[in-house]
């Protein structure tokens, strides 16, 4: 018997769209893993706690507990000073899902299985940074919330408060940025989840997040006063309660970014990586 | 003549890791054929999976020229995907979903309308016999259920080509041949199955055509009936009084139906052309010398004589750890 012909596809092949059609499947590929990517999120008890209900005890810790003990020079008290540094710090712990998700989604033969299938390469940290970019929202929003039930109070206005929020979301995107390139660096979820994360200590908290920088010693506070996340709590601080802007609003943007430009380059090399 | 849907010539990777390159596939040439399930069988590390790995796109061909449905690996790879399932080693089904999630999403990511998906999705739970557990989360699943999803995922796009890495890897006996009963049925559909194995019973009771593969080269190919033929033949292993055992050897040697003598342990294997009728000659051979035959055993060749006939090693010594008598010695 002859056959010569490549067998026709029977009719429950699924046909991709012609190349000219590229840039709406991936974002349609990008926007179907965004929606696993969420779902789950919710379904794991460990991620919900780890963006949503450990920030909110940083709040109640720092508000009730050291608080009292911290002395500002803030208009409203330690609460309005805190709030926009907890937001800050709390959208760069965030980042902590993105990285364990994808050492995961490596370690598991997801990305391999993904990477054999006719779909956008991009999709994978595109669907990711999207979902990431939702779920930054909800924990700096809830924080927020959570903040005026312990007496802060934006003292500048609708629109710089929504565009601290959204600076503290955009901290939180160029971290994921970072997270995201160790954990696809790394590969591994056990590793990533016990020291893949370490350096968010010192730049978190050597910064003007729960206290400020003069009170630190002099060799502590030329680093403190120089890093990004101060610069950028800063610029949050002030869009929340006033105060000048300029200067710190174009390091803030010029940090953001060249973190994501230069991390986000990294992990897509990473991710490449056969 | 049939189709071959898969083509390689010369196909060749080499990595770089530390300080030297290492050549893992040495440009091998290879057809499968339309229909077949088609068997990469060789120890690890031999260049099966960076082959695979090479014809599903994954890692990029250095030399040489590969086909897979029609399409040419390295120029057309989109087309390529859309054309093959990959099951790799690991899965790659999501734990913290269910199956069916993981198949509706795969679905998705084909390009299959909703309604179209959710149609497939039951038919694919279905032909791998886990659609009691299609919604409970894939963490829960035994081995075998989680490797039968595993190969609904390679398939709910009905590929023409399906890439199976190690599929029975970490199986006990049970699930082992209900997968292989699974696999089988896909060949009926008329998918081809291009598979990599070490596991010798594998490779002899699943697979239509095989090619034995040793650092990097093919040492072999063809049916398992073929490869077990050109084999050295049956052998016999016998055990005769300690006093006897040199005179029956050198006896043996000398007789003109024994192909090889080797001792084994205690006792002496004989490679034969046709072990039943070898044996009452060798009883006799053994007889006129008044040698008494204490204890005699005759086996078929195996594909492990195959590979020890091609390569001077055994493939059984892979999955044991290494005996100290070689460092004795």
């Amino acid at each position: 018997m002859t056959v010569t012909t490549v067998p026709a596809p029977s009719s429950g092949t699924y046909h991709r769209p012609p190349a000219g059609h590229r840039l709406r499947w991936s974002i349609s590929d990008a926007l179907t893993l965004t929606r696993r990517d969420i779902l789950v999120w919710l379904r794991v008890p460990a991620f919900i706690v780890f963006t949503i209900i450990q920030p909110v005890m940083f709040v109640l810790l720092f508000r009730y507990v050291f608080g009292g003990s911290i002395k500002v020079s803030t208009r409203g008290g330690y609460v309005n000073f805190l709030m926009p540094g907890i937001i800050g710090q709390s959208a760069a712990f965030a980042s902590f899902g993105t990285a364990i998700a994808l050492a995961r989604e490596m370690q598991r033969g997801i990305i391999d299985r993904y990477r054999s299938m006719p779909m956008a390469r991009s999709a994978v940290l595109v669907g990711r940074l999207i979902a990431d970019t939702v779920r930054l929202v909800v924990t700096v929003v809830v924080l927020a919330a959570v903040g005026y039930a312990v007496g802060f109070r934006f003292e500048n206005g609708v629109v710089p408060a929504i565009a601290m929020l959204l600076l503290g979301v955009a901290l939180g995107v160029a971290i994921c940025c970072v997270a995201g390139w160790i954990g696809l660096l790394v590969r591994d979820e056990e590793s990533v989840g016990s020291v893949g994360l370490i350096w968010l200590f010192p730049l978190t908290f050597v910064s003007s997040a729960f206290v400020q920088v003069h009170t630190m010693p002099g060799w502590l506070q030329a680093f403190a006063n120089n890093q990004p996340v101060t610069i950028i709590i800063d610029e949050m601080r002030a869009l929340a309660l006033g105060g000048p802007l300029v200067s710190h609003g174009w390091q803030s943007a010029l940090w953001l970014v060249g973190i994501a430009a230069v991390f986000g380059y990294l992990a897509v090399r990473a991710y490449r990586k056969p | 003549m049939s189709q071959e849907v898969i083509v390689a010539s010369g196909l060749t990777k080499s990595f770089a890791g530390r300080g030297r390159v290492v050549e893992a596939v040495k440009g091998i040439d290879f057809a499968v054929e339309q229909g077949e399930i088609f068997g990469f069988l060789g120890p690890n590390g031999a260049g099966k999976t960076t082959t695979q790995r090479m014809l599903t796109t994954l890692l990029p061909i250095d030399a040489g020229v590969a086909q897979v449905a029609g399409c040419d690996v390295a120029r057309l790879p989109a087309q390529v995907r859309a054309r093959i399932g990959y099951v790799s080693q690991l899965g790659g089904a999501d734990n913290l979903a269910t199956g069916r999630e993981n198949l509706m999403l795969q679905a998705r990511l084909y390009g299959a309308a909703k309604s179209d998906a959710r149609q497939r999705v039951g038919e694919v739970l279905a032909a791998m016999d886990i659609g009691a557990i299609a919604d409970r989360k894939v963490k829960t699943y035994s081995g075998g259920q989680r490797r039968r999803l595993d190969v609904a995922l390679g398939i709910v796009h009905q590929p023409e080509v399906l890439f199976l890495d190690e599929p029975s890897t970490g199986l006990d006996p049970q699930n082992r041949a209900n997968l292989w009963d699974h696999v089988r049925r896909l060949r009926e559909t008329g998918t081809t199955i291009f598979m990599t194995t070490h596991y010798l019973e594998e490779a002899d009771s699943l697979c239509d055509r095989i090619m034995i593969i040793d650092h990097g080269q093919i040492v072999a190919d063809g049916t398992p009936q073929d490869l077990k033929r050109q084999a050295l033949g049956d052998s016999v292993l016998l055990t005769v009084g300690s006093n006897d055992q040199t005179s029956a050897r050198q006896l043996l040697e000398r007789a003109d139906f024994v192909k090889e003598v080797s001792s084994d342990g205690e006792g002496l294997r004989l490679y034969v052309h046709d072990g039943k009728a070898a044996l009452p000659d060798i009883f006799r051979l053994l007889d006129s010398q008044r040698i008494a035959v204490r204890t005699v055993s005759l086996s078929e060749p195996t594909l492990d004589d195959v590979f020890l006939a091609k390569t001077g090693r055994s493939l059984r010594d892979g999955d044991r750890p290494v005996v100290s008598e070689e460092v004795a010695a």
